[in-house]
């Protein structure tokens, strides 16, 4: 294969204003069976019917409710949402108006994060224009609808893209993870029912709005519909954004963007999966290997144990330092790594730590905590050979 | 600190907090706006911004603590940020790092003597198909190599200082390609 075309494919063909005036045509109940029917999914990750949380958010009691869209993309590894935010601002914005309907708020936040800083006067850029369209603020579309949108900047703290991490950094507090139930659907921003979604979650929902439940679902698998982008980074000839139906293998991946030959790779960033060169048949999906986007390459010359270093340094880094497993889990799987970097780690050490691993992957508060020790357990899985028994610290 | 320089900030997050709103849920865009101008947080201001919202000063401090945008102590005017997670660092961060520190004269985590540079790690700044990759405040630098950092830097001193005249940060930003 010589490669694939790059870039937003779907989104950019789609017509912000087309999905918005098809949802305005059609009932809050219209929109929400519309989404339900495409099965979409959530697209940060962790794959949470869309439709789902719109059908609670919408049936939860309150006069105030809220539109959240987390662009705090910080998982290594993805950054499709800044050229969705680059590229197709206004189909975000659509599907959050869309969203505002659907649930019956008037009022929306994009959670920017801080390292998109320059993003936010272009961004502001678009809501103005929309304000003067007319399609935010009061009555739009000439109907009895409003819907706003504003911008709130993040300062720099991975775990704020944890939902409820989130809404407590809007109201103003440390990015610490609350207990969930109860859910943002019901108790959200400042106690009201909230919706948070990712930026392309949105993007799709407006897609599904101009282009139909069923063009949707027709795209991908049976549990994973529509099509997908994926931020490809690492050892390979071509990385950059790149749109493929869900369900597409990793092998296939490879051939596209030019990674053959891989001795593995990472599926869902610091959180997610390694998935080495003998499983490349698997594929990429909320059955399989799942990810918000994440697909990092690691050619035939990585050091492994380089490679779980760098995501525990990260973990240790990112940790809210909330709950014990994830805070002192992280640092002790980091400190084992530079036992075996050194080659003082023995294989009951070993075992010991893939049993910590465990637990933190049961016991801490947050997805963040659970997600953390993913990439160490699977490198240890698949590479063990290669990471014990050093001789003298390598570098790679 | 000068009696006029506290007398300025009080009337900055006066003017702020009028701006964003007296609740809680303001506290960080409040934040946000004072280590933009003074590039750090201090006791003084947390003091202040507690005092307008009516809540605890210990509360303001924690949440500066946690962010690692929001500092306590003072960070220079250009706030160089390279990053260090798996991409960038295979794409080479570590040469990148290392002209940084020479070519600045510090580590990193430090601030140089005059108050212009500081340099700090960077946790996944979403360039990393265009990496190594830096941020200079909100400026963000795709495909670095070691022999760049000079100009960067350079860059950045014509923007402050005796130089400074027609340029500015953002016409030497270079294009993102997506």
């Amino acid at each position: 294969m010589t490669g694939a075309p790059q870039g937003l494919l779907t989104f950019a063909a789609i017509d912000a204003d087309a999905a918005l005036a098809a949802a305005l045509a059609t009932s809050r109940a219209g929109i929400l069976a519309e989404i339900a029917a495409s099965k979409l999914k959530g697209r940060g990750g962790a794959g949470f019917p869309t439709g789902v949380k719109w059908n609670l958010a919408a049936a939860a009691k309150g006069e105030v409710k809220f539109v959240v869209c987390n662009a705090d993309e910080g998982e290594p590894g993805t950054f499709k949402d800044r050229v969705i935010l680059s590229e197709v601002p206004d189909l975000v914005f659509a599907g959050m108006t869309i969203g505002g309907v659907a649930i019956g708020a008037r009022r929306g936040i994009l959670y920017l994060r801080g390292e998109y800083l320059y993003l936010r006067s272009p961004l502001e850029a678009v809501l103005a224009r929309r304000r003067q369209r007319g399609l935010l603020g009061e009555g739009i579309g000439g109907g009895d609808i409003a819907f706003d949108i504003e911008i709130r900047m993040g300062s720099g703290a991975y775990v704020c893209g944890e939902e409820t991490a989130l809404i407590e950094s809007l109201e103003g507090h440390r990015g610490e993870p609350r207990n969930r139930p109860p859910f943002p659907v019901d108790t959200g921003y400042f106690g009201r029912p909230t919706i948070v979604n990712n930026v392309e979650t949105f993007a799709c929902a407006a897609a599904i709005m101009a282009k139909g439940a069923a063009w949707f679902a027709a795209i991908g698998t049976e549990r994973s519909t529509g099509p997908k982008l994926f931020s490809v980074s690492g050892d390979c000839a071509r990385p950059g954004v790149y749109e493929f139906p869900m369900g597409i293998t990793v092998a296939g991946l490879l051939a596209a963007v030019g990674g053959e030959g891989a001795k593995a790779v990472e599926v869902g960033g610091a959180s997610g999966r390694c998935v080495p060169a003998a499983e490349f048949d698997r594929t990429i999906c909320f059955e399989d290997a799942s990810t918000g986007g994440s697909v990092i390459v690691f050619g035939p010359e990585r050091d492994m144990l380089h490679v779980a270093k760098n995501f525990m340094e990260f973990f240790v880094e990112e940790s809210c330092g909330q709950c014990a497993p994830c805070r002192e889990g992280n640092a002790k799987i980091l400190e084992g790594i530079e036992m075996l970097e050194q080659g003082r780690c023995s294989a009951r050490y070993l075992s010991e730590l893939e049993t910590l691993g465990e637990v933190m992957q049961c016991a801490s508060k947050c997805g963040l905590g659970q997600s953390s020790p993913n990439a160490f357990l699977s490198i240890v899985h698949h590479f063990r050979d290669e990471i014990m028994g050093r001789t003298a610290s390598r570098s790679s | 600190m000068l009696v006029t320089e506290q007398h300025r900030l009080t009337e900055d997050i006066g003017a702020w907090v009028a701006r964003h709103g007296a609740s809680q849920a303001s506290l960080i865009p409040v934040l946000q706006e004072i280590q933009a101008k003074y590039h750090q947080i201090s006791e003084y201001a947390m003091q202040e911004v507690a005092d307008r919202m009516g809540i605890h000063p210990v509360e303001v401090y924690s949440v500066v603590t946690f962010y690692s945008f929001l500092n306590t102590d003072i960070r220079g005017r250009f706030v160089i940020r390279l990053c260090r997670t798996i991409s960038c660092d295979m794409a080479g961060k570590d040469r990148v790092a290392r002209q940084l520190e020479n070519d600045l004269g510090i580590a990193f985590g430090e601030t140089t003597a005059d108050g212009k540079f500081t340099l700090e790690w960077a946790n996944c700044i979403g360039m990393c198909d265009q990496g190594p990759a830096l941020l200079v405040n909100d400026a963000v630098y795709p495909h670095v190599t070691p022999d760049k950092v000079a100009e960067i830097i350079e860059q950045c001193r014509k923007v402050f200082g005796p130089l400074a005249v027609h340029h500015s940060l953002a016409n030497g930003r270079r294009e993102v390609r997506s």
